[in-house]
């Protein structure tokens, strides 16, 4: 019977709280630029220019039917011979992250903005709203509303995803536990403590989406 | 007639697809004329409404509203999107739908837009659209979401939406076709207003009692062509072609409007 002894992780508390700082971290920023990368895609993929919707329609699907652990090792090894620029790990996994996400942000936008009504944007058309501003002013409005609880879904997906980074050492949670349990010999008490951790994180926010969509339900 | 007409509609074409639905229509309306368009669904007559003020870009044809007017077919330039929200802002439309913005207050739904399309200043939007909703004898429900409000009151908040761009033409697409019946009659006794107070329309309507009363003109539309047009109570009364008899066997044409509670 395997004696667990969870003590002995506390003399490695500095380097998983760095580990969770840069997890978190990581998560704030592939979450902001894979929104801004999802509001290209989605905007792209509802112009009315065939060029565009086609740029768009490709990063969507290029990112989203391609395994985000190929994708890292990519951007790491095949894009810097291909664009003739280094990246460091974490640059390199930030953007191929963030595009991941991006690519998944872009289909919940572009859900949201076209589940709402024709009429909406007709009747502000109908008032001599031009269609920029009957999206800002009646489509958007409405549309936030709906895709939130599926943004939070796959932001919370984004923040799990971020553990693959540590096959390019970047040094998140996952890689210093890696470094803790080999310097340990404690595996199992490690990667335990780093499951209870990502849990003690996304439990909470998941009530809190589950909550969200609730009242979104009594709204509509 | 073009001298004073308020709307000129010229060779209007349109087809969805291989659909024709419109062939070659031709329609004047005068000033402070009211002209209710009738006829089956799958007439055109939706179509026609939702061109004059260019919800539905046409084919061929010409549209002009007062002093705009805009040529389409070969060889002409499709109007870019300002000047089609230029022109947009002068027509009020009123949908059968109601359309309303769920997300805004009665209030905010009717200053939206002297607010954003006519950059109105907050404070005389306000006032501007409490006028309106006056007028629709809803002023006390300027708080409200048009989520609490009945069919009818909602369809009402709608035309005062529309009267606060202070638009010269005002365009009916069946506003009481999604009414319970009882509600009908607030919703025709606010067009009755407006026409009575000299607003050029263009209503299409299946409540033909109510076209005899209130429009001038009366257009049949089937197939995507103008099949009989003339005064309204001509043509209702005494109809020249046997489609628009057929047609018109179906309602009843005469009699009072259904009783109104426009205070409700």
């Amino acid at each position: 019977m395997y004696q667990w002894d969870f003590g002995i992780l506390w003399s490695y508390r500095w380097l998983f709280l760095n580990g969770l700082g840069v997890t978190v971290g990581f998560t704030v920023v592939i979450v902001l630029l894979g929104l801004v990368f999802g509001l290209f895609g989605a905007f792209g993929s509802l112009s009315r220019f065939q060029p565009v919707r086609l740029v768009a329609l490709a990063f969507i699907e290029a990112f989203r039917c391609t395994p985000i652990l190929v994708q890292l090792i990519w951007f790491y090894y095949a894009l810097p011979i291909l664009a003739g620029v280094e990246m460091t790990p974490i640059t390199a996994s930030a953007l191929a992250l963030s595009l991941y996400g991006g690519s998944f942000y872009s289909e919940i936008i572009r859900g949201g903005i076209v589940s709402i009504d024709k009429g909406q944007s007709e009747a502000g058309a109908a008032l001599g709203m031009t269609p920029g501003q009957s999206m800002r002013r009646i489509v958007l409005p409405q549309a936030i509303k709906r895709m939130i609880p599926a943004l939070m879904n796959q932001s919370i997906i984004q923040f799990k995803n971020t553990s693959l980074v540590s096959v390019l050492a970047v040094p998140d949670l996952v890689y210093q536990s890696q470094v803790a349990a080999h310097d340990s010999y404690r595996p199992l008490e490690t990667y335990t403590a780093v499951a209870v951790a990502y849990a003690a994180i996304l439990i909470p926010l998941t009530i809190i989406v589950r909550r969200g969509e609730k009242h979104l339900a009594v709204s509509e | 007639m073009s001298e004073t007409s308020k709307i000129e509609i010229r060779a209007l074409r349109k087809s969805f697809g291989s659909n024709e639905v419109l062939k070659n229509i031709n329609l004047d309306v005068a000033k402070g004329g009211v002209v209710a368009l009738i006829g089956p669904s799958g007439s055109g007559k939706s179509t026609l409404l939702r061109c004059i003020n260019l919800l539905v870009v046409p084919d061929g044809g010409s549209v002009r509203v007062g002093d705009i007017s805009f040529a389409f077919g070969d060889g002409t330039k499709l109007p870019d999107v300002k000047s089609l929200a230029k022109f947009r802002a002068t027509t009020g439309m009123v949908f059968q739908h109601f359309n309303l913005f769920p997300h805004m207050t009665t209030l905010q739904n009717v200053m939206e837009g002297p607010v954003t399309v006519r950059r109105m200043a907050k404070a005389d939007a306000e006032k501007l659209a409490r006028a309106q909703l006056a007028k629709v004898g809803l002023a006390e429900k300027a708080d409200q979401y048009p989520a609490t409000l009945s069919g009818g009151q909602k369809q009402r908040v709608a035309i005062a939406r529309a009267l606060a761009m202070e638009p010269d033409v005002m365009l009916f697409d069946e506003a009481t076709s999604a009414l319970d019946p009882e509600l009908v009659g607030e919703v025709l006794n606010v067009i009755q207003q407006l026409a009575s107070e000299g607003m050029t329309m263009v209503i299409v309507t299946h409540e033909i009692a109510f076209a005899r009363e209130v429009a001038d003109r009366l257009i049949f539309m089937r197939d995507g062509v103008v099949v009989e047009e003339g005064p309204a109570r001509q043509v209702i009364d005494n109809p020249g072609e046997a489609a628009t008899r057929a047609f018109l066997s179906h309602f009843h044409r005469t009699g009072a409007l259904p009783p109104a509670n426009a205070t409700s």
